[in-house]
């Protein structure tokens, strides 16, 4: 199976790790992964800010840099919502909204590929450690993926997941809230650390990049010992228990 | 604008709510409460996603034939002998119901809970002409005690307050005696409501839904309140905001059981109370006169809008009570008496950007209240749609923020662009950064490392070493 691999901007400039992580799994698991060159932002920030005439410029780089994929797969449930998104951006019947519902057809967020594409629920991992999984808002009520995370986690030898308190609560990130509206942004945030550290669980893993990025700056700041990763990254893993 | 309350500042306001410890308890605890009891009473159903489609297909046709239901409402409001008025802007109304509360020289009102009469400042205006104007909704009393405390919460508008501050407030202005205890609160607040209602001169109701094809009214309470105030006064009046209305009886059935499960999670309420018309001849009880006053106050602006299922709104507050924004700054910051998600997309329809410009980006956009919303109104997509309108029409963001969006745009519609800065930044933050982290930002990010840290871009982007590693011929070179 080909797969063309969406890092996102976060993941292609601070979680490379993440990124590197998704293509090894990607390729252990029978897929051919390559990486178009052009690719930059899904246009997120601009979008959810209301800059909709600029999201549309990005919508169509974005269109237009993976028309030849078989399948897009993307580290960030966040963005490939927003990937999905572009069908209501474009005029309704217009030829580039056509190509947008292809897009969208074929683009998926790394786990639920792993699990509705390829039909696999264990990958052969093994990791050992106390892990948390921080479910994102956009992954699990906007793309409706809630379980193949799970499943996923689920099958990796020696790794204790544990639930995370109130896991269905904002991790406080927004995009421009976290900056727009920081005082209210920290609370949420705070609110979230406080839950993980309930967990007792030394590891904290999610599936979208800044969920991670805001979660893991607020432990960092107190100090915390949470290991913070993505859960390519635990998936990939597959040394000697 | 008789919706504001509170400072006029957001920042002051937003500052005052999160420094609130009581506060923010009390609506902590309320939230997870009404939170597990609304999912259980979802649960129960067992097609709870059928019914909210059913709901939402109920809302949308009723909205989009309004103007035919509020016809068909009125005609048979009129059959049965009632009055109705229709009242283009709050003011108008609040005339209107001066008049009447004149014409029958009422002296004391007794009022069951409403929120469009909080929306006109209508106690307000009655006090004006020289009316005692009683709240008997048990939240309402306490606020209205309690020199006329603003609601923060549209279905339990003392959510802000815990049970101690509620007591503070019996014993200074009442001189209550007895503990904290809600039974004993309550019990204490329905002996001095129950003179009240027996010498009012006259009753306002508000409504939760009219019924078009019978002309009635009805009212959901758990204290019984409503029927007291349209049973015991002569005269009634019944305050609707004009798209509060179902087409019938079956649909007045499930938008109900939405509502009850969806608000407070019980299958029914203790009552809901259905009036229609005043005292017929055959009747034994009810007022002698009827009045329906029908609030327009900006919701025929948002018809035919992108807004426009914002009015398929049954103010339930299911939404706010799963909003993590509305958890920690509390109701009052939103400077309006609809706070929370829908308060965030409706007040700046009914007044204006000026007043509410800040509101739409209070949210994160989490989408927990486009989830929960039992009649499936995409709340946080119209909170976008704010912004928009913010940006393209209203022109009001700011132009550093512009400039910005701008820059992002041309920025990631170049690859080459895009490229070059993405290698550069590491370079660019490494004055800022110690260990890979950025503690103190420039700019806008030292909002976010206020209390955390940043992240210093990586030197290797994940594209060199995909790039390095197919130049190596690692893999599907």
């Amino acid at each position: 199976m080909k797969v063309s691999f969406f890092v996102t901007c976060l993941g292609d400039m601070f979680y490379v790790n993440a990124g590197k992580a998704a293509v090894e799994l990607l390729e252990h698991l029978g897929c051919k992964v390559d990486f178009p060159k052009a690719q930059t932002c899904c246009g997120q920030p601009a979008y959810n800010s209301g800059y909709h005439k600029e999201t549309l410029e990005v919508a169509k780089h974005l269109v237009e840099t993976f028309e030849d994929a078989e399948y897009v797969v993307g580290i960030s449930g966040s963005c490939v919502y927003m990937i999905h998104e572009y069908v209501h951006l474009f005029e309704e019947g217009s030829e580039w909204q056509k190509r947008a519902r292809k897009l969208k057809d074929k683009t998926y967020e790394l786990t639920q590929f792993i699990v509705d594409v390829l039909g696999i629920e264990d990958v052969g991992a093994n990791y050992e450690g106390v892990a948390t999984y921080h479910t994102s808002c956009h992954m699990t009520r906007l793309l409706g993926v809630t379980e193949a995370p799970f499943k996923l986690l689920e099958n990796v030898k020696g790794l204790q997941l544990i639930d995370l308190p109130n896991r269905h609560d904002c991790c406080g990130f927004g995009g421009t809230f976290s900056v727009k509206m920081s005082d209210i942004s920290e609370q949420m945030v705070d609110e979230k650390v406080e839950h993980i550290e309930e967990t007792k669980a030394n590891l904290l893993l999610g599936a979208d990049g800044s969920c991670l990025m805001n979660i893991g700056g607020r432990l960092s700041r107190n100090g915390s010992s949470v290991e913070v990763k993505h859960i390519a990254e635990i998936l990939n893993s597959r040394g000697d228990l | 604008m008789p919706m504001h309350i509170g400072e006029k500042d957001f920042k002051k306001r937003v500052t005052k709510g999160l420094e609130d410890d009581f506060m923010r308890g009390a609506v902590r605890s309320a939230q997870g409460r009404l939170q597990d009891k609304r999912a259980t009473a979802a649960d129960e159903l067992g097609d709870w996603e059928e019914w909210r489609t059913l709901g939402s297909e109920i809302r949308s046709h009723t909205i989009e034939h309004l103007d035919y239901y509020l016809h068909q409402l009125s005609e048979k409001v009129a059959e049965l002998g009632g009055h109705v008025f229709f009242a283009e802007t709050g003011a108008e109304a609040n005339e209107y119901i001066q008049k009447v509360a004149t014409e029958k020289k009422a002296k004391k009102i007794a009022k069951s809970k409403s929120m469009v009469t909080e929306e006109i400042s209508m106690n307000e205006a009655l006090e004006d002409i020289g009316c005692e104007v009683i709240e008997t909704d048990l939240g309402e009393y306490i606020l209205q005690l309690d020199d006329h405390d603003p609601p923060s919460h549209i279905v339990a508008p003392a959510l802000h307050k815990n049970k101690e501050q509620i007591r503070d407030v019996f014993q200074e202005k009442l001189a209550y005696l007895k503990s904290e205890k809600p039974e004993e609160l309550a019990l204490f607040a329905r002996e001095k409501l129950r003179e009240e209602f027996l010498s009012a001169d006259l009753g306002i109701t508000g409504c939760n839904f009219a019924v078009a094809e019978s002309g009635s009214f009805a009212l959901v309470t758990n204290e019984g309140n409503a029927r007291m105030v349209s049973a015991l006064p002569k005269t009634q009046i019944t305050v609707m905001g004009m798209e509060r209305i179902v087409p019938g009886w079956e649909e007045l059935d499930i938008v109900v059981s939405l509502l009850t499960r969806a608000a407070v999670g019980q299958k029914l309420t203790s009552y809901i109370t259905a009036l229609t018309g005043p005292k017929q001849l055959e009747e034994a009880d009810g007022p002698e006169e009827f009045h329906l006053v029908i609030v327009d106050n900006g919701r025929s602006k948002i018809l035919g809008t992108e807004f426009q299922e914002a009015l398929h709104c049954i103010r339930c507050a299911a939404c706010i009570n799963v909003c993590p924004v509305y958890r920690h700054v509390g109701g009052h910051a939103y400077g309006s008496i609809y706070p929370g998600p829908i308060g965030a997309v409706l007040s700046p329809l009914l007044s204006d950007y000026d007043e509410y410009k800040e509101l739409p980006y209070a949210s994160s956009l989490c989408g927990a209240c486009t989830e929960v919303c039992p009649v499936k109104i995409p709340l946080h997509e119209q909170l976008i749609m704010h912004r928009r309108k913010i940006v393209e029409d209203e022109k009001k963001t700011t132009l550093s923020e512009r400039v910005v969006m701008r820059g992002f745009e041309q920025l990631v519609n170049s690859a080459n662009l895009y490229r070059t800065a993405t290698k550069m930044a590491p370079f660019l933050t490494t004055p800022f950064a110690k260990n890979q982290l950025i503690t103190k930002g420039p700019g806008p990010l030292k909002h976010w490392t206020h209390a955390r840290d940043f992240p210093q871009p990586a030197n290797e982007r994940f594209r060199d070493w995909f790039e390095d590693r197919q130049k190596r011929g690692e893999k599907n070179a």
